[in-house]
C-alpha cells in the first residue's frame, strides 16, 4: 500500500490560485470596489482596499453602509463558491483552462441578506471572511463578519440564505 | 422648515462619494420617503453570464434610499447610521434597465427610525427586492 505522490507545492499553491482568482475576478462588481482575497489553504479573506470613492458620510467620514453589507456579500458568494469547487479542483476534475478563459462554475444566488451594523466604518482598508454554517443541495446558510484595524471589534455582520446553483453540490 | 429639511436630505445624499460612483439619481424625496434611481452599469454586474446586478450595489441602494426617506421625515434626526438592514431578493433585475428604490420611514421613536424599501426595474409590478431597515436618530451631525 502506497499513496500516491503528492503535487509539488507550486502545482498546488498555483492550481488554488489560477481558480480563486478566476472566481473572484470573474464578477465585475467585485473588480468595481476592488475586493481581493487572501488565501491559507482553504480559508478566504476578503480585502476592500480603500478608496474616496467607498465613502458615504464625509461629514464623519464613513464607509457606506451599503458598501460595508456589499463586501459580507462578495465575500459570502466568493466563499460559497469556493467551498462548492474546493474538491473538484483538489482532484483535478476541475479544468483551469475552462476557468481561465472565463468558463465560470455558476455561482450561488442570495436569497436573502441580513446586515447588523456594530460600528462605523473608518476611511482604511477593510477586511472580511465568511463561514458557511449550512450547505445543503440546494440552500446554504452563510454568516459573515467585517473589520478594520482590530478582529475582535467587528463593524458588521450578516447573515444569509443563498440558492445553490443546480448541477453542483 | 419642511422644504429645508428636504433640501438637506437632498444635498446631503447629493455629496455622498459612493453615491455618486453608483450614480444615484434622486427622484423624489419628502415627508419621511425617498426615491432613488440608479442606472443599470456593467461595472455593477454581479453574475457575468446574465448581467444581472450585484446584490450588493442594490444594498447600496436600499440603505441610501432608507437614510434619506429618514432624514426627510418630519421628525428628522440631525443625522442617521443603518443599525440593520435585511433584504429580500425577489428575482433578478432584468439587464440594461434602471433599478429604482422607493423608501418609507413608516414609525419614528426618539432613538430608532423604522423603514420599509422595494427595488423595482421597468416592470413595475413585480419587485425585484424588498428591504427592511432600522435607522438611529442622532440628536446632532
Amino acid at each position: 500500500m502506497s499513496r500516491p505522490r503528492p503535487d509539488p507545492v507550486q502545482v498546488v499553491k498555483q492550481r488554488r490560485d489560477t481558480a480563486l482568482r478566476a472566481l473572484a475576478s470573474g464578477v465585475p462588481y467585485v473588480r468595481f470596489l476592488d475586493i481581493n482575497f487572501d488565501r491559507r489553504g482553504d480559508e478566504l479573506t476578503a480585502v476592500m482596499s480603500y478608496d474616496d470613492k467607498l465613502i458615504g458620510n464625509p461629514h464623519l467620514p464613513a464607509l457606506h453602509g451599503g458598501v460595508t453589507a456589499a463586501l459580507l456579500e462578495v465575500t459570502s458568494i466568493i466563499t460559497l463558491g469556493w467551498t462548492v469547487i474546493w474538491e473538484d479542483l483538489e482532484s483535478g476534475a476541475l479544468s483551469l483552462d475552462a476557468l481561465e478563459a472565463g468558463r465560470l462554475p455558476r455561482l450561488p444566488k442570495t436569497i436573502d441578506f441580513t446586515v447588523d451594523y456594530l460600528r462605523s466604518g473608518l476611511p482604511r482598508d477593510a477586511y472580511a471572511r465568511a463561514r458557511v454554517t449550512r450547505q445543503g443541495r440546494r440552500y446554504a446558510s452563510v454568516h459573515a463578519e467585517a473589520w478594520q484595524d482590530n478582529r475582535a471589534r467587528p463593524i458588521a455582520q450578516a447573515v444569509a440564505h443563498f440558492l445553490m446553483p443546480r448541477g453542483q453540490t | 422648515m419642511t422644504s429645508d429639511r428636504i433640501a438637506h436630505a437632498r444635498s446631503f445624499i447629493d455629496q455622498i462619494p459612493q453615491a455618486r460612483a453608483l450614480g444615484l439619481e434622486i427622484l423624489s424625496i419628502g415627508e419621511g420617503r425617498a426615491e432613488i434611481r440608479m442606472p443599470w452599469s456593467a461595472d455593477l454586474v454581479g453574475d457575468p453570464e446574465t448581467g444581472v446586478i450585484h446584490g450588493g450595489a442594490v444594498s447600496t441602494l436600499m440603505d441610501t434610499c432608507g437614510g434619506a426617506a429618514t432624514l426627510a421625515h418630519p421628525a428628522a434626526p440631525a443625522a442617521t447610521a443603518t443599525m440593520s438592514l435585511r433584504i429580500d431578493y425577489l428575482r433578478g433585475a432584468t439587464p440594461g434597465q434602471a433599478i429604482t428604490a422607493q423608501a418609507e420611514c413608516h414609525h419614528v421613536t426618539r432613538s430608532v427610525a423604522f423603514v420599509r424599501a422595494v427595488a423595482l426595474d421597468e416592470d413595475t409590478r413585480r419587485p425585484v427586492a424588498t428591504a427592511t431597515g432600522t435607522f438611529t436618530m442622532e440628536p446632532s451631525a
